[in-house]
């Protein structure tokens, strides 16, 4: 073969440049990639094979309460912002643009389900009926966490990417061994069948940038070998601080699920309707017993990845815009009020309980106390420590001996 | 009184565990039928089932991962890693997640996994198969570390390590899992306590501090001092984090001289930890300064080379002279 028939590496980096980003777009920002969408941006539903029976449980009130919930965390979003920028929080991570895919996801579970977040799931925490003034003691530098997952199911924010996935996955085969333990002991005493207990699934949350984390892979594997009873629910926010998803993936990325031999499944993720039918479905068939599943939110950040971040330099205020005609919220107002299941008095009254919200956290925040740095002594091991004994001693006695100074009169004074 | 090896002893050890504990599982590549490659789990899974004795995907942030996973269900996993050389896929999981979840959860939660590493060199391996990480944990807050030399302690260290609500590493010296010993499997004795050293030979001249595989060297070295008229007193630390700083320092305080050893590099290692420490809290005991007997600043070299790299009898004699020229 001549050389003239190898394939040439001296082509114009700009044009392959442009070549790959019109790839990467094909494949991963084609809004017309086949995706579940029920609720379309004008408002008006539309049907799905599949999904439309779940949708159709929706009553108007839970419809309502969708619209409620979005207009809620996207206002205690706003207020979280301001917070930082007045200084009150170190770092905030607005969700603005993704409330319908975690309030339509965060309430297809059950309360026995077990919810791993990462650090942007504030809609998911709403569901979970976790405080939400608790989520900003992390942000306000008095607390690595801020409340108990004893209480809600809904576990602590992790930081460090995907490096909770594979926590689910073990929380998912813990459960399992759980209905194994239970059908045993049933039988042992007797029971013709298993005692009937709520089947419960876990659900963790992680974003395009994280996907690529190896711990994502890995919890997949191990999901996908003992059939885990966990949901994988990934969205796609279109950015991991400044670099596109078409960096992280070239192929959508509900279709990796297919190599690890579960369901994948995109859906629109500004439109809480089909979210919610989506992940009511995954986590039904999770907790039967047939397996992982992993969702994919379509969905886009709107705002800064973090208070720290300067979306401008890396996007089109264009994009932005685009996706702004997408907005979960108005297409669900839209078609409440088409349907007549809203009407002026409740979206009055939805601003005003935001207002209230706000109201709380801001007085909330000021008003949390900074912590003793004891706590962290106590809290580094459970069973007694030495080394940490002697050092919350050594602590005790410097800090008395500041106790004495500040007691003292100073010098030269009368 | 049983005689046994200590990788029996370990196996024994996890049977005993087991059965007592019905919400403890064992995880790990290759731990099912063939028993681990050093067959410490052998005949576990045909005795306790394949949901117990786990062989898992070939990942270990998946193993660290998925046993803190079922640890927050309530369940007391024993993780596997195959090699030293390999625990660093699951460093993350361990130094970021494992150790900082009770702090982070302001005591909320606990995560009780217990981590089995072989460690140490002298087997003629290949890279990553003789490496002693040990230090890279001992710094991280929120582990335990104990490393067991004999087999009574290797049997009574991995149950205490899965009654333990910390999380805890178990450091086991390879090189030493064919080393037969009598164990008392009615009663730890002694070895109640896995945080506390022992004093396994008392002396007068000097103190010598080691662990895991070091312990026989350490007790040869005493032996051959003692025949040129020189008493040594040698402790087996067992535990690296927390390290029983008590033992080492009443030990000094007695005998002036300490030489710690270890089969990790010095640089950064725990014999520089005790050091400092020593002289702190025993500096007007010290008659010649704490020396340290460790690997070299390098990665670990190939096995034809292992002996020149690692603490033996004649460097450990070496450095007892070089502590009683003062």
């Amino acid at each position: 073969m001549g050389a003239t028939h190898l394939p040439s590496t001296e082509f114009d980096g700009t044009d392959i440049e442009d070549q790959l980003e019109a790839e990467a777009e094909a494949h991963v920002g084609d809004p017309d990639e086949p995706m579940v969408q029920l609720l379309a941006p004008d408002g008006t539903l539309g049907l799905d094979p599949v999904y439309s029976e779940y949708a159709g449980r929706l009553d108007p009130e839970k419809l309502r309460g969708f619209y409620a919930d979005m207009a809620k965390i996207r206002r205690f979003d706003v207020e979280a912002t301001a917070l930082q920028r007045q200084g009150q929080l170190a770092l905030w991570v607005p969700l603005t643009g993704q409330e319908a895919a975690q309030i339509g996801s965060g309430r297809a579970s059950q309360p026995q389900d077990y919810i791993f977040p990462t650090y942007r799931e504030h809609g998911v925490a709403l569901t979970r009926n976790v405080d939400l003034a608790e989520l900003l003691r992390q942000f306000r530098g008095v607390s690595n966490g801020g409340w108990n997952p004893k209480d809600t199911n809904f576990h602590l924010y992790t930081l460090v990417l995907a490096a909770q996935t594979p926590h689910a996955v073990g929380y998912a085969m813990g459960i399992q061994r759980d209905q194994k333990f239970a059908a045993a002991a049933a039988a042992a005493n007797g029971a013709t069948s298993p005692v009937p207990e709520p089947k419960a699934a876990v659900m963790v949350y992680f974003g395009d940038g994280a996907s690529s984390e190896g711990d994502v892979h890995e919890s997949m594997v191990f999901a996908s070998s003992y059939k885990a009873p966990v949901v994988f629910f990934c969205q796609n926010n279109h950015w991991a601080i400044s670099v596109p998803s078409s960096v992280q993936t070239r192929v959508p990325l509900a279709d990796r699920a297919k190599g690890y031999g579960f369901p994948g499944i995109r859906v629109d993720g500004n439109d809480v309707i089909a979210v919610h039918a989506v992940t009511e479905w995954a986590l039904e068939r999770a907790r039967q017993g047939e397996g992982p599943v992993l969702i994919e939110a379509f969905t886009y950040r709107v705002g800064a990845h973090t208070t720290a971040d300067d979306p401008t330099k890396y996007r089109e205020s264009a994009e932005e815009s685009r996706w702004r005609a997408k907005d979960p919220l108005e297409r669900l107002e839209k078609y409440l009020r088409a349907e007549g299941f809203a009407d002026d008095a409740f979206f009055a009254q939805v601003k005003a309980d935001g207002d209230d919200l706000a109201a709380y956290v801001r007085k909330t925040t000021h008003d949390l106390e900074t912590p003793d740095i004891r706590t962290a002594f106590a809290n580094t091991y459970v069973e007694a420590h030495p080394l940490v004994a002697e050092e919350l001693a050594w602590f005790e006695e410097y800090s008395a001996g500041f106790a004495d100074d500040s007691a003292a009169p100073a010098e030269g004074a009368n | 009184m049983t005689t046994m090896t200590i990788a029996k002893a370990i196996n024994e050890g996890l049977r005993a565990t087991l059965t007592d504990h019905p919400r403890s599982l064992l995880m790990g590549e290759d731990i099912g039928p063939l028993g681990g490659v050093y067959r410490v789990t052998d005949g576990l899974i045909a005795e306790f089932g394949a949901d117990r004795v786990v062989d898992t995907p070939l990942a270990e942030s998946g193993i660290v991962g998925t046993a803190i996973g079922l640890s927050l269900r309530g369940y007391l996993p024993i993780c596997e890693i195959q090699f030293d050389g390999f625990v660093f896929p699951g460093f993350n999981q361990i130094t970021t997640q494992l150790a900082k979840m009770r702090a982070r959860s302001n005591g909320n939660l606990t995560v009780p996994v217990v981590i089995r590493i072989p460690y140490g060199g002298g087997i003629g391996s290949i890279e990553h198969h003789s490496e002693s990480p040990e230090a890279l944990f001992a710094h991280t807050a929120g582990l335990r570390i104990i490393t067991p030399s004999n087999p009574h302690d290797a049997y009574w260290m991995i149950q205490q390590a899965v009654e333990c609500q910390d999380p805890v590493i178990v450091f086991e010296p390879k090189r030493r899992y064919w080393l037969k010993g009598e164990v008392d499997t009615g009663s730890p004795g002694a070895s109640a306590d896995p945080f506390k050293a022992h004093v396994l030979r008392e002396g007068t001249d000097a103190t010598v501090v080691v662990y895991g595989p070091l312990v026989p060297v350490a007790l040869a070295a005493a032996n051959a001092a003692a025949e040129d008229g020189h008493s040594v007193e040698v402790i087996d630390l067992r535990s690296i984090s927390p390290i029983d700083f008590d033992t080492v320092t009443d030990s000094v305080k007695k005998t002036g001289r300490l030489i710690v050893a270890h089969e990790a590099p010095t640089f950064g290692g725990i014999g520089g930890e005790i050091a400092a420490r020593v002289s702190e809290r025993a500096f007007h005991s010290l008659e010649a300064p704490v020396i340290r007997v460790g690997g070299f600043h390098m990665p670990y070299p190939v096995a034809k080379v292992e002996e020149d790299y690692l603490p033996d009898i004649d460097r450990i004699l070496e450095a007892l002279d070089r502590a009683l020229s003062y």
